[in-house]
């Protein structure tokens, strides 16, 4: 039997440890002080709800997310039951179709939602097609409501998909055989089931969502969600202070909703929106 | 077999989303060649966008690559052992330790880029340098090789084996390279293929670290978005997937592969 040898396994863990404490650590903390230097002093981490600005973009920010949120775990969890419980031809090419946008970067998925539904759009055409007047929704809310769905939906039917696997058809066949109705099986027998990795993937949803920068970037938008208005008040308003104490604020939010999915379902595929 | 109308129903919902994910990319990917995409398919077949992009954007695309690869090297240096010693201390303390690794992975790209420019964005020669890019990947991508590597590492007999080899006089060293690796190697190559497949994409971070002289793909990507035409920005956006694309099938084909994992003996030692 070997030893459990300490110095070993703190060595060998050392060199991740020093680019952790010099790269993030240090710098975060920094952050967080920086964000408590404004004309206000600590009162700065305020702003959020005293300046209407900065409340106003968290509140639309927090919306979005919750409704991106609900329409995506609906989504994903019809197509997600109906893939994991039907086998048929094509169906593994639909689930790598499906999962395939994951990787995508936040930018992309913009201009995805751009070429769908911008100005020179796909919706726009046939709108125009059909009834003589373009639709154009990428680069209101609903564009932002797109995108985000974009890139929710993959993550969210994977975390489905692994939560449906094991559920047990025998539970299912005896409410059946007991007398229950479709709906009544799906609401008592397999909502319920599913419930731990529901939660768990619109944890993930909510704070990919919250922290997403990378579309409302491209979309250039006028509605100003969290990040953007970091990023504004960081590059245009050099008000570091602000920007600090936002960022701050936004990574405790998406760090929170992150670890109740962790502690519900033990694993996240959190990336970046 | 006869199927019930609620499958038609379902899968026609099912494509519905599919098309919703797939049609742009593939709207993006025709339009890249396309002569005039206002026109349509029938102004004809061009590389003539292809060939702008890369005059325009080839340096972006070797920064990127470049980035990608550091960052692995770093990742496998760093991460693998640090996997391999969480998995050997366990329990609360390794949980703890990797709760704080994946903190970069939960915390927005922004917040974690700000943080870095008002730290170091006064050592010049570090700020102006890919290097300070390249920080933010291996924050970005560490906590998915670790938790790749460990997730491998628990699953498997890896403390039988190295006690094995202990009791025939094998020194750490010759363990962890003879005994401890091979056992990892699913975990490191899944890990390997997402981190590369990360680094090329990143941008929230990227974004705020990079300057006019060490712009990535991505950022190319958004320069060309805001600034150049539909057919340009789309030749660009495909010259991505093509980089992508493959790193995606791999990491499919590799997941679906592990997924009969084939052990020879069961862990007994973990319970």
């Amino acid at each position: 039997m070997i030893r459990r040898e300490y110095p070993r396994y703190f060595l060998l863990i050392l060199p991740a440890a020093l680019i952790f404490t010099t790269f993030f650590f240090v710098p975060m903390t920094r952050l967080a002080v920086v964000g408590a230097t404004g004309d206000e002093g600590a009162a700065s981490y305020l702003s959020i709800i005293q300046t209407p600005r900065h409340f106003e973009s968290m509140v639309a920010t927090v919306l979005l997310s919750i409704g991106v949120t609900a329409f995506a775990l609906v989504i994903s969890t019809i197509a997600g039951l109906f893939l994991v419980r039907n086998r048929f031809r094509g169906s593994e090419t639909l689930v790598s179709l499906l999962t395939f946008p994951l990787a995508f970067p936040g930018v992309v998925i913009g201009f995805m939602i751009i070429l769908l539904a911008g100005r020179q759009g796909l919706i726009g055409g046939i709108s125009n097609y059909l009834i003589g007047y373009k639709v154009v929704l990428a680069y209101s809310m609903w564009g932002l409501f797109l995108g985000y769905l974009y890139f929710s939906i993959p993550r969210v039917i994977l975390t489905i998909m692994a939560s449906a696997e094991k559920l047990d058809p025998a539970l299912e066949e005896a409410a059946r055989s007991l007398g229950a109705s479709s709906w009544e099986v799906i609401v008592d027998v397999i909502l319920p089931a599913l419930k731990p990795g529901l939660i768990a993937s619109g944890a993930i949803c909510f704070a990919t969502s919250m922290g997403a920068f990378g579309t409302a970037f491209t979309l250039a938008t006028n509605i100003d969600v969290l990040p953007m208005t970091i990023y504004t008040e960081f590059t245009l308003n050099a008000n570091i202070a602000g920007a600090a104490s936002l960022s701050i604020i936004l990574g405790i939010i998406t760090w929170v909703a992150l670890l109740l999915a962790r502690s519900l379902s033990g694993s996240t595929v959190a990336a970046s929106g | 077999m006869r199927r019930p109308k609620i499958f038609y129903g379902q899968l026609f919902f099912t494509l519905v989303v599919c098309a919703f994910l797939i049609v742009p990319a593939i709207l993006s990917a025709l339009a890249g060649v396309t002569e005039n995409f206002f026109v349509g398919l029938k102004s004809g077949f061009t590389f003539r966008w292809i060939i702008e992009v890369w005059e325009l954007y080839s340096e972006t695309i070797y920064l990127s690559l470049l980035i990608a690869v550091f960052c692995l090297i770093i990742n496998l240096f760093i991460g693998v052992p640090a996997a391999y010693s969480l998995a050997r201390i366990g329990g609360r303390t390794a949980r703890i330790v990797e709760e704080m690794i994946v903190l970069p992975v939960a915390i927005p790209g922004l917040a974690i880029a700000l943080a870095l420019i008002i730290m170091y964005g006064g050592f010049r020669d570090f700020r102006i340098s890919w290097s300070f890019i390249l920080v933010g990947h291996v924050l970005y991508t560490l906590p998915f090789m670790v938790r790749s590597v460990l997730a491998v590492l628990t699953s498997t007999n890896f403390k039988i084996l190295e006690e094995g080899a202990a009791s025939l006089g094998a020194p750490f060293w010759h363990r962890f390279i003879y005994v401890v690796l091979p056992n990892a190697k699913p975990g490191i190559l899944a890990g390997s293929l997402m981190v590369i497949t990360l680094s090329v994409g990143e941008f929230n971070l990227t974004w705020m670290l990079h300057t006019p002289m060490t712009k990535t793909l991505p950022v190319g990507l958004a320069d060309s978005y805001a600034s150049m035409r539909l057919e340009v920005a789309s030749a660009y956006t495909l010259v991505f997937f093509v980089m992508i694309v493959p790193l995606l099938i791999a990491m499919q084909l590799l997941a679906k592969s592990q997924r009969q994992p084939k052990k020879l003996i069961q862990d007994e030692d973990a319970h």
